[in-house]
């Protein structure tokens, strides 16, 4: 880059009076610091930015023989998704509900709460630890995509061991709509 | 007596070579980050904690955004041979110059009629809104979402000899009958084990 040394030239052998030449060297530091944050901006969005995948498994759909799991009752848990963000949950099975069903709020003071609890109670009724929850997923017809990853993502928070995705029948589909989530 | 003066050294220090680096840097981090093509469909993907990152190869996207479908896969080979898999059961012929000019979509949403349309279209005519209606899906085994998630994992057997893994990536505001059809036409491939594109957020403690 073009400079010229200005520092004290001329002035070694004194007695000659010169004038004073301008310097053209340019202060760059506030460029430098520009450049450095845009630097650090691109960085973090562009690693932020990568998409992940979370695996999802669902349950095997064999049109020809059907077969159903038997799943104790007083181990299961159905999360039905209504609208509005709003879960409603109960034990059992939708006939015969073993606890009256609740709306709870998605989030960690929301259905997070009452999974780790009945996770702990249902391990305390079994007696082993591998006996846990089991956990229905039934989305409703007004949930949302959000939703089902922010439940799947619960899943993945609390560490379940079980837990399926499955349709939701026409009479929680009514619980719903008596509830006003549907 | 003339008065004498000490030569001071300056403090300032030459940041030419700092700033030629920096500004490399910047050159390639902004280019880096806007090589990534425009989407046709923007969506907007719901957070989650998992870490772990989308593969890059033998992978097929379904974006479902605003009630429609479209359809992507990795890998331009396997694009091609898809295309080919499909016109020969529509009995529909595409030309080498079409198959290139398709080899570089990402992804694209359109009938089958539509697609040569799409393909002889500009690059920036295909993210327009409106321009692609989405794939047609229905529920049944003729859909053509079906056939193309069909071709798509023939032509991956084919060429890579690996079984192709599907995602789908979903808006967060996107209604779930919408995904429930998605996924139902997977399973009623035998394809039970899938992924959903998230993006990173953290976990409230």
């Amino acid at each position: 880059m073009a400079e010229l040394d200005t520092s004290g030239g001329g002035s070694k052998k004194g007695g000659k009076v010169r004038s004073k030449k301008q310097s053209t060297r340019v202060d760059l530091t506030a460029m430098v610091d520009l450049a450095f944050l845009l630097i650090t901006f691109f960085m973090l969005t562009t690693t932020l930015a990568k998409p992940k995948a979370m695996d999802l498994a669902m349950p095997d759909k064999d049109e020809k023989n059907e077969q159903k799991m038997e799943v104790a009752d007083n181990r299961t848990i159905n999360l039905l998704l209504g609208k509005d963000n709003k879960i409603e949950w109960f034990m059992g099975q939708p006939t015969e509900p073993l606890t009256p069903p609740k709306i709870e709020a998605y989030g960690k003071n929301g259905i997070r709460k009452i999974l780790v609890e009945k996770n702990k109670e249902v391990i305390a009724q079994t007696g082993d630890p591998k006996k846990g929850l089991i956990i229905l997923i039934k989305p409703s017809e007004k949930s949302n995509y959000k939703n089902l990853v922010d439940v799947l993502d619960e899943m993945k928070i609390i560490n379940a061991q079980i837990y399926a995705i499955g349709d939701i029948s026409p009479m929680e589909v009514e619980l719903l709509k008596r509830d006003g989530l549907f | 007596m003339p008065r004498v003066k000490i030569p001071r050294k300056s403090t300032a220090i030459d940041m030419t070579a700092m700033c030629d680096v920096a500004f490399l840097l910047l050159t390639f981090f902004i280019l880096t980050a806007t090589a990534r093509q425009p989407e046709a469909l923007p969506v907007d993907t719901p957070g989650s904690i998992i870490t772990m990152p989308l593969p890059d190869v033998d992978v097929a996207t379904l974006t479902v955004g605003q009630g429609k479908v479209f359809f992507g896969v990795a890998g331009q080979n396997v694009r091609v041979r898809t295309l080919e898999i499909l016109g020969e059961e529509y009995g529909i012929s595409f030309t080498p110059e079409e198959k290139t000019r398709f080899k570089l979509m990402n992804n694209f949403g359109v009938p089958l009629g539509n697609l040569k349309q799409l393909i002889a279209m500009d690059n920036s005519q295909r993210i327009k809104a409106g321009v692609q209606p989405g794939i047609p899906t229905d529920t049944t085994a003729n859909s053509e979402l079906y056939k193309w998630i069909h071709a798509a994992r023939v032509a991956t057997k084919e060429i890579n000899n690996t079984s192709l893994r599907f995602s789908i990536k979903g808006d967060a505001k996107e209604e779930y009958p919408v995904i429930q059809k998605v996924i139902g036409i997977l399973q009623k491939q035998e394809i039970n084990k899938f992924s959903l594109i998230t993006s990173l957020r953290g976990v409230e403690k």
